[in-house]
């Protein structure tokens, strides 16, 4: 792809950017909120685009398996604005947020290494954040490219088995 | 690279020979547009790659988006009881946009089904196997419908006839190959 400037999102490891975005008109939704709970970011270029759609109706689909395994919450992000995540939402009839990194436009997905400045959208990107904050998976998708949820289940089985071995540990 | 992690097995819906050198595995959902759009595709492929093909057929209905389709594969299901799954499979998907409760009595109907099988179908005899269907397909990389694995490898490249026989035979000849992906859209 010319021009493509190589994106890299933070990897495992690092402690997740704190955020606060508006999820509807009148609520916001900030990680430190989601603190105690596993959380999956879901950052996605844009609401309407096939690929996109699919990717969040089928997360959608999976929510179930998100909560069964570690109880996680999902949330999409893209830069679209509130307005627009809501008309997307009502026509998948998805039931988790969509939050709109609109203004400063991509802030949130800069800080997490998943936005693409020449296009000004965010990166098809997944991040895996434990109860603690801090990112244990990530993995950046080609834009094209739906990425599935086998590596966020992966990864969710991942947090499982370690909070499993601490429990015997203690 | 997602890799299926069900391999088939005699529970499978296939279709070719048990021992053909490809495996062709699709997660779908009866009512989605794009699996219906692939349903004719596939059937040409499956004409021309001929007896190196077998077909598998695995649920993953997206209810949330299509309001048919866990009836639709229920029905499927229940025709599989009667030995007449790819019938079922093949009328759901020439009838993607009557798949009504009544449609799909009248298709039990046509293809000899007892009402009391569809019944059972209808009242979650079948929810074990769809689930597992879906969870596998999850575990997988399924990644929106229709999902495609070749020889257990998901296939991500465009779902023309062209690009499917040229995958699936670089794929008898056993060379690994990095599908064409679909970069003009996102």
């Amino acid at each position: 792809m010319p021009n493509a400037r190589l994106c890299t999102p933070l990897p495992a490891g690092t402690p997740a950017p704190a955020f606060s975005l508006s999820a509807t008109p009148d609520q916001r939704v900030s990680l430190e909120s989601l603190r105690g709970r596993p959380v999956i970011l879901a950052f996605y270029p844009a609401d309407w685009s096939p690929v996109c759609g699919d990717q969040m109706a089928l997360y959608n689909q999976i929510l179930p398996e998100f909560h069964r395994s570690a109880n996680a919450q999902l949330i999409g992000i893209s830069v679209d604005g509130v307005w627009c995540h809501a008309a997307f939402a009502a026509a998948r009839n998805l039931h988790f947020p969509l939050l709109a990194d609109f203004e400063p436009k991509g802030a949130v997905a800069r800080s997490y290494g998943a936005y693409r400045e020449e296009d000004g959208l965010c990166e098809r990107a997944l991040f895996v954040i434990d109860r603690a904050g801090i990112i244990r998976w990530s993995y950046l998708s080609p834009l094209g490219i739906n990425p599935g949820a086998d590596g966020i289940i992966e990864a969710l089985d991942g947090l499982e088995a370690q909070q499993t071995s601490e429990a015997v540990g203690q | 690279m997602s890799r299926l992690i069900i391999p088939v097995d005699q529970r499978d819906h296939a279709i070719g020979p048990s021992d053909a050198p490809i495996t062709l595995v699709e997660y779908g959902d009866y009512e989605c547009p794009y699996c219906g759009e692939a349903y004719p595709i596939i059937k040409q492929v499956q004409r021309l790659m001929g007896d190196q093909l077998r077909f598998v057929f695995r649920n993953f209905p997206i209810a949330e988006l299509h309001p048919h389709a866990v009836r639709a594969a229920e029905f499927a299901e229940a025709a599989a009881g009667s030995g007449k799954f790819w019938q079922a499979h093949d009328l759901l998907y020439e009838n993607q946009t009557a798949l009504g409760d009544a449609d799909l009595m009248a298709y039990g109907a046509k293809l000899g089904l007892a009402s009391s099988a569809l019944a059972e179908a209808f009242n979650g005899r079948f929810d074990d196997a769809l689930r597992a269907d879906f969870i596998g397909g999850v575990r997988s990389g399924v990644n929106g419908t229709p999902s495609l694995f070749i020889n257990g490898l998901r296939y991500d490249g465009r779902r023309d006839v062209r690009d499917l026989v040229d995958a699936l035979s670089l794929a008898t000849r056993d060379v690994s190959f990095v599908p064409a992906t679909n970069h003009d859209r996102f």
